[in-house]
């Protein structure tokens, strides 16, 4: 059984994706999915709330990383928030905070749009 | 170093869906030995990396391809072996990954390798017969 699950709202023209359990390489393909369908749906304003995100490994960062520059380009962003610290931590060790917007509150990603 | 009395051992195929299996059997062992929250998550992360590299890279995704792994405690560590029969690492011809660089050209991986360095105290890759071995410690 997969012990990862995505659910999708919307903010206006911003959509959220709350994300839970834990990310792996097993897991990483739905994140994957949901991103690509967004795109395909020309979605670009992103924001992935992982206040109920537990864990995440390398396979789970390196979907952020093969999507963010499409997104960028057509002038949105993909925005992280909430995350724990625990979670935190490993986008820090790999220098993701410099890189993507990672925020401490939903609300932020919002406004900063 | 003092020996180890107690050896733990998983053996399990290569495929991501054991992948909770295995990282929750290195964590339930290491909280035996009272290692911190901190500590156990990071071994959890760095087993999970080795594991996940083993699959995609010594076996190249081709299921029902065995993995053993062991934990043992010493006075002074914690010592987890991963070993497979496919295709060995080398170290010597690993760079660090430039994750700017990578986002530019929509790459990604790379990054296990560099994970595993960061988090663990020890990280040894050993060939031993047709097994590769990384052998990673946590000091306690």
């Amino acid at each position: 059984m997969k012990n990862f699950s995505i659910a999708k709202r919307q903010i206006e023209d911003i959509s959220v994706l709350d994300i839970s359990g834990e990310l792996d390489a097993h897991t990483a393909s739905q994140l994957e999915n949901s991103l690509k369908n967004l795109i395909d749906e020309q979605s670009y304003r992103i924001i992935v709330n992982c206040s109920r995100l537990e864990y995440i490994a390398s396979a789970g960062l390196g979907v952020f990383m093969a999507y963010i520059e499409d997104v960028r380009s057509l002038g949105g962003d993909i925005k992280l928030t909430n995350m724990t610290d625990r979670v935190y931590n490993v986008f820090d060790l790999l220098g993701f905070p410099t890189l993507y917007d990672i925020l401490d509150d939903e609300k932020e990603a919002v406004n900063g749009f | 170093m003092a020996t180890t009395d107690n050896i733990h051992t998983l053996s399990v195929d290569a495929s991501t869906e054991h992948l909770s299996e295995v990282r929750d059997f290195v964590a339930t062992h290491a909280r035996t030995v009272g290692l911190s929250d901190k500590d156990i998550s990071e071994i959890r992360l760095a087993v999970d990396e080795a594991y996940t590299n083993i699959i995609k890279h010594a076996y190249k995704n081709t299921p029902s391809r065995p993995v053993r792994i062991e934990l043992g405690f010493t006075n002074s560590q914690l010592w987890i072996s991963i070993m497979d029969e496919g295709e060995g690492f080398k170290p010597e011809d690993y760079k660090a990954p430039n994750i700017s660089k990578r986002i530019k050209n929509k790459q990604r991986g790379g990054m296990g390798v560099f994970l595993i360095q960061k988090l663990m105290d020890q990280v040894q890759y050993n060939q031993k017969g047709p097994y590769n071995e990384i052998r990673m410690v946590k000091n306690l």
